[in-house]
């Protein structure tokens, strides 16, 4: 992707930044590591900046680590714990972790005026570091309730790193190496974010047999506990008994016995009225999810428990007023009043959708103003601004 | 057309933001916090502030008010603390001790100190400003003109609401370069009345441009 493409979509100005500052990192050398080339998160995040570095002429190259299976799922377990989840971390485990990625070392061409490592995974390459380049952590989970095993595991292997990054300074620990602040961002060319005129979305929503004769209320999101789907099911019923909406749930479902449970109860609540629909979808099912969002007349995204939810940015680059869970980065993306509501309650969710529902034009107001929130501060020429001053900060 | 001996080379930033590794719960944490925190965050919790906010949401000054009025929900404090412009202070030492006083005496007025009950911690944070040159350098009032249409909203951060705190008087860079390099006082005097404080950035580049075309538009500059 060129830099130039986001010159019509980008605030006046900030391509002209971008460039300015990729000239003074020219020569220097920016290296990413992260675990893998696909999903969410950091590697969807990293295909689309990395292409941008290099059409500015920056040196970016982006390495990915390996491992066997037993490596993938310690990985797994301290991902999940550092987010708070139970997980069971023997030493034996940890070690295999670490081994596999000295193993990892002798593979990759670690050199670099910049490392910035992604997530658990390539964590503890650290280690392993050469040459004089500066070597950052880039966490994007929420670690404040982390597990106090895994966190002191991780610790240890963190005080070797320059710098880290989190998205939000409540997801941070104390450490004893600077921590700065980039939130994550999203690509308003991707699939999931670009322009889709009326009749593709229309086609789209009529692969997946959802009707358009009513106001839809759409959550994206997976099919666990902490993005409450449930609680949306919940809040759309108190809602219906005074307006004929439709409720879209589009996501995953995960293998774990959680959500399952979940899925479960979704698949009943669906059963009993034909206005909700639940669309589980692949991984890579980005314009289905573009095409929900935009049909919706309010997104929903009601988290009890968050990341950063980058689903809200999304929605609102689509116009789209947006209700949300009072949870992890939500409350930075939600302005009350303002381009949606952040909630406490399923009780919460019905007045505002009821409220919203009644008032047209605050809809369109709403998702108006939410879209030049996001074209301001959570698009991906932001985060590659944010990048590429980090970069000149810390080589100077 | 006035050509000047010395051109305008427009600045721009961005913000690189750093935990400081404190927060606070209620007022009085805030207070105990803000004495002690490096005065880089004193500087980017207020000043920053000018550069951070987006015209679509309620203006309360600084981090500080915003946060006691939307996650504490006082608003008395949250209006005591608003007023207080950080341009008006002569040092970021003496812009500390104002707002702590504000809080002391507010405190002191009080039986129980508020503190956040559904809302979210004060973050402490500080920034490291990454200055950039942005376009080419301006030698005419059409040339400024042109430039100061397209450049990114940093810059008029940088020119005309930080200028006039790093220059300790009630002027800016555009003011200054039009006055010295180009010697149109009148200009330089109209932008120089413009109030930068509680707007956003964008209203005072448009106000600017405005100023600016009069001029061309007479046959000046």
């Amino acid at each position: 992707m060129r830099i130039e493409a986001y010159r019509d979509v980008a605030p006046r100005g900030v391509v002209d930044i971008i460039m300015r500052l990729a000239e003074r990192v020219q020569g220097k050398r920016f290296l990413h590591l992260s675990g893998g080339r696909f999903g969410a998160g950091a590697a969807e995040m990293l295909n689309a900046l990395v292409p941008i570095m290099a059409d500015l002429g920056v040196d970016a190259a982006w390495e990915i680590t390996g491992g066997d299976p037993q490596f993938y799922a310690t990985a797994r377990a301290l991902t999940a714990a550092l987010t708070g989840e139970e997980r069971v971390l023997t030493d034996e485990s940890l070690a295999h972790y670490v081994e596999m990625n000295r193993i990892n070392a002798k593979k990759l061409q670690l050199d670099g005026d910049l490392v910035l490592v992604h997530d658990v995974q390539p964590a503890t390459l650290v280690h392993h570091r050469t040459g004089h380049g500066r070597w950052v952590w880039r966490c994007h989970l929420d670690c404040s309730r982390a597990h106090r095993r895994a966190w002191s595991f991780m610790r240890s292997h963190l005080s070797q790193y320059d710098a880290t990054i989190f998205s939000l300074p409540k997801f941070a620990r104390r450490l004893n190496v600077p921590q700065y602040v980039i939130h994550p961002s999203i690509d308003p060319l991707s699939a999931k974010n670009r322009d889709l005129p009326p009749r593709e979305v229309a086609t789209i929503l009529g692969r997946l047999r959802v009707p358009t004769d009513r106001p839809l209320l759409v959550q994206v999101g997976p099919f666990t506990g902490g993005a409450d789907p449930v609680g949306v099911v919940n809040a759309y019923r108190l809602v219906k008994k005074d307006h004929p909406v439709r409720l879209v749930l589009a996501g995953t479902a995960g293998d774990e016995r959680e959500s399952l449970d979940v899925l479960a109860q979704l698949r009943e609540a669906a059963t009993d009225d034909e206005d909700v629909i639940v669309l589980e979808l692949p991984a890579d099912a980005h314009l289905q999810i573009n095409a929900l969002q935009r049909a919706a007349a309010i997104v929903l995204q009601k988290s009890v428990r968050e990341g950063f939810g980058l689903s809200a940015a999304e929605a609102m680059w689509k116009g789209k007023p947006v209700i949300a869970g009072f949870a992890g980065g939500l409350t930075q993306q939600v302005i009350y009043d303002v381009t949606g509501y952040t909630v406490q309650s399923v009780e919460g969710a019905a007045f505002r959708i009821r409220y919203l529902l009644n008032n047209p034009e605050l809809m369109a107001r709403m998702g108006a103003t939410g879209r030049e929130l996001v074209r301001r501060s959570f698009l991906i020429t932001r985060h590659l601004t944010d990048y590429l001053a980090l970069l000149i900060h810390l080589t100077r | 057309m006035t050509r000047a001996e010395s051109s305008f080379q427009f600045m721009g930033c961005v913000e690189l933001r750093q935990v400081v590794g404190r927060r606070a719960l209620d007022e009085r944490e805030l207070m105990d916090r803000l004495e002690e925190v490096p005065l880089d965050s004193v500087y980017y919790h207020t000043h920053g502030y000018f550069l951070r906010h987006r015209p679509m949401s309620t203006p309360y000054g600084n981090d500080f008010a915003a946060w006691v009025a939307v996650h504490v929900r006082d608003m008395a404090l949250a209006e005591r603390l608003g007023v207080v412009n950080p341009f008006d202070s002569r040092s970021l030492d003496e812009l500390r001790d104002d707002l702590c006083g504000i809080i002391d005496d507010h405190l002191a007025r009080l039986s129980t100190v508020p503190r956040v009950e559904f809302g979210e911690p004060f973050y402490f944070q500080q920034a490291h400003i990454v200055e950039v040159a942005l376009g080419s350098p301006a030698f005419t009032l059409a040339e400024f003109r042109t430039a100061l249409a397209e450049v990114d909203a940093s810059a008029i951060y940088v020119h005309m609401v930080e200028a006039r705190a790093r220059l300790r008087r009630r002027t800016d860079d555009f003011a200054e370069w039009i006055r010295g390099s180009l010697h149109l006082p009148e200009l330089a005097t109209r932008i120089e009345r413009l109030d930068t404080y509680m707007t956003n950035l964008e209203r005072i580049r448009a106000r600017v441009l405005a100023l600016v075309d009069g001029t061309l538009d007479g046959g000046r500059g």
